[in-house]
């Protein structure tokens, strides 16, 4: 693989899909700090909310330790060259919180629905790009569709006045040769000044693998995360693929020894739990489920008895897609009726 | 003498062929008076052949044979946008207006919960707030007339083949709309609404998941007995609203897990959103039927 020369920005995501694997608890000094780190390595963009985005704060996904004011007016204000973004899931965060975000500083909003239902994007993606931010449409679970149906709503979201589409695999499902297909049909058929992105989750091992096979399919924007802080067994880290892209020529201008310190040094000791490959987040990967079911399955299957990875399966098989967190308790109980455990 | 009230239905779309196909079987409400905007739609077709007065140039084709026809109840299925004409031209008339749009001018009703009370008042336009609004908020006020409720979220996750484009179009309408009920109605202090499409084939039937955060310490025995008092009243007219699981208590969380099967009138069995739409739109006109038949309230003089 030929990479040598290209340009691409990097996106961390540890303060945003990183709250799934803190349960939303980093405290406003961890964020600061990271934040500040990631700015002196010269990443060029930084996520921050709620791991389930603007207005994500709740019962079904977790209060967290901060609103996402309070997060966002800590972190914005102490960034030299960063800038920062925000998620935003429709049918969970409405304009109103697009609004106070973009008040607050936010460059870039990132309106993600799942890949088939691009169509309630429209007010937001609409309003952030009326307000002339960085609008980015953002379609989740995209393993589950054809690349047609993803170019086909990806189409939407650029009519709507999205100036980035990403191909997101929530679920980490993806191996490089599907990424190839999706990542290579939007590069081709969406107008050339659209931006394309891939995120991607560890889940399979393939985070790294993935993104270079974005990159060389059109990709210019690629998601990881520090440390590879973030949902199941995490984005993309971002300190090995900096390395790697510094190995193949590519320029991130994201400086590498400065990036490795901020993951060993400020990251990894704020974790709650070593952010790996364990069976649970492996299922994820290979049954092709939604990133932060993980410590909901696991928190369920110590309270009912029923193995995570039995859960996460049935989940899979169902069709479950991002934002039924609730219904890992509600099938949790279903199955420990079954077996006679309650 | 038919002790019946006759009704217009406003939007001959999914919403208004499957309310009249429940309209049919009433022992209280007529159905008379279909009214589009378009001659050709399917939708006017279909309710000609079911024996209904077609307009075809919206409410001010309906307006002139109100009195003729003693229309004494409008249902409106269109949008936010028409509703409040549609809503003065035929109050104006003293007909009963219904509204299932998200407009929201009139007070919400949620039938188990504060349907009497709008009945007695003899509101001329109810709100029947969202399909979701209408699965989660008797559950919410199920916790809190046994103790207050500091906090109420609803979860309702609905299959992508049964919500529309006007939904699509404004789906912030549809969270802000049904966390004001969640409070209004349902009596939690603060209320917040989640809504999630999904796209699975065969598509899945609408699920709700209610959380309370009460006061106090839960009255665990008091409020399991209050959800099951409530889910009975809802099944009288949504037959298929079962509680899967729950209530399940976490120190001051309630949590009851919802799943709403329609009736499969005209529209399929697993849009059960839309059924319980239609049903407590038909269940609200029904009990001002009933109440005026029983002498309880007076409709508007004629």
């Amino acid at each position: 693989m030929d990479l040598k020369g290209k340009n691409v920005t990097l996106h961390d995501m540890s303060l945003r899909d990183g709250m799934h694997a803190k349960r939303h608890m980093i405290s406003l000094d961890e964020m600061v700090n990271i934040a500040t780190g990631l700015d002196e390595a010269g990443m060029p963009l930084i996520e921050v909310t709620h791991g389930d985005g603007l207005g994500g704060s709740s019962l079904n996904y977790g209060f967290p330790a901060h609103t996402d004011e309070e997060y966002l007016s800590a972190v914005i204000p102490k960034m030299k060259n960063a800038r920062v973004s925000a998620l935003l899931l429709p049918g969970i965060g409405t304009v109103d919180h697009l609004k106070m975000a973009k008040d607050l500083g936010v460059s870039t909003i990132r309106v993600a629905t799942h890949c088939t239902e691009a169509d309630v994007s429209e007010q937001h993606i609409g309003m952030a790009a009326k307000m002339e931010m960085d609008t980015v449409g953002f379609l989740m679970m995209a393993h589950m569709v054809s690349p047609q149906k993803i170019l086909e709503q990806a189409k939407l979201m650029e009519s709507y006045g999205a100036n980035c589409i990403y191909c997101t695999d929530s679920a980490g499902y993806m191996l490089p040769d599907e990424v190839t297909e999706k990542i290579g049909l939007l590069r081709s058929e969406l107008s050339a000044n659209t931006e394309i992105g891939f995120h991607g989750h560890h889940n399979l091992g393939m985070g790294i693998a993935n993104s270079l096979a974005a990159i060389e399919a059109g990709a210019g924007r690629i998601d990881g995360s520090v440390a590879g802080l973030g949902a199941g067994a995490g984005n993309t880290p971002l300190e090995v693929f900096v390395a790697v892209l510094e190995r193949m020529g590519v320029n991130s201008g994201v400086d590498l020894y400065s990036i490795m310190d901020v993951a060993e040094d400020r990251v990894v000791p704020m974790m709650d739990h070593p952010i790996r490959l364990d069976r649970d987040a492996l299922t994820l990967g290979y049954a092709g489920v939604y990133s932060s079911f993980l410590l909901f399955a696991k928190r369920a299957e110590a309270k009912y008895g029923i193995q995570a990875r039995d859960i996460l399966v049935e989940l899979g098989r169902r069709g479950t897609v991002g934002g039924q967190e609730d219904m890992i308790e509600d099938l949790a109980l279903t199955m420990a009726k079954e077996k006679g455990l309650i | 003498m038919s002790k019946k009230l006759k009704a217009a239905i406003i939007g001959p779309g999914n919403i208004g062929t499957d309310l009249l196909m429940k309209m049919q079987r009433s022992d209280w409400i007529e159905p008379v008076w279909m009214v589009g905007i378009d001659p050709e739609s399917e939708g006017l077709k279909r309710a000609k052949e079911m024996g209904m007065k077609i307009s075809t140039t919206g409410v001010d084709g309906l307006v002139p044979h109100v009195l003729d026809d003693d229309i004494r109840v409008a249902f409106d299925a269109t949008s936010a946008y028409v509703h409040a004409e549609n809503s003065r031209k035929l109050n104006a008339l003293g007909v009963i207006m219904i509204d299932l749009t998200p407009a929201a001018i009139g007070p919400f009703c949620v039938p188990p919960v504060n349907l009497k009370e709008h009945a007695e008042k003899v509101e001329m336009n109810v709100n029947m707030v969202t399909c979701g609004g209408q699965a989660t908020i008797p559950m919410v006020a199920a916790v809190s007339r046994v103790q207050p409720v500091e906090y109420g979220e609803i979860v309702a996750t609905v299959s992508s083949r049964s919500i529309g484009p006007g939904t699509r179009q404004n789906i912030d309408e549809f969270t802000r709309t049904t966390a004001g009920a969640v409070e209004k109605v349902g009596g939690a202090k603060k209320g917040k609404a989640i809504i999630i499409v999904n796209p699975a084939e065969p598509p899945l039937m609408m699920r709700d998941t209610i959380h309370c955060l009460t006061e106090s310490e839960p009255d665990q025995a008091a409020i399991t007995q209050s959800i099951h008092d409530m889910v009975k009243e809802v099944q009288k007219y949504v037959p298929g609203y079962k509680l899967v699981n729950g209530p399940v208590f976490d120190d001051r969380k309630v949590t009851v897990f919802m799943e709403v099967e329609g009736l499969g009138d005209f529209l399929p069995k697993y849009a059960g959103n839309l059924d319980i739409m239609t049903a407590a739109g038909l269940r609200t006109a029904e009990l001002f039927a009933e109440e005026a038949a029983n002498g309880v309230i007076k409709l508007p003089t004629r």
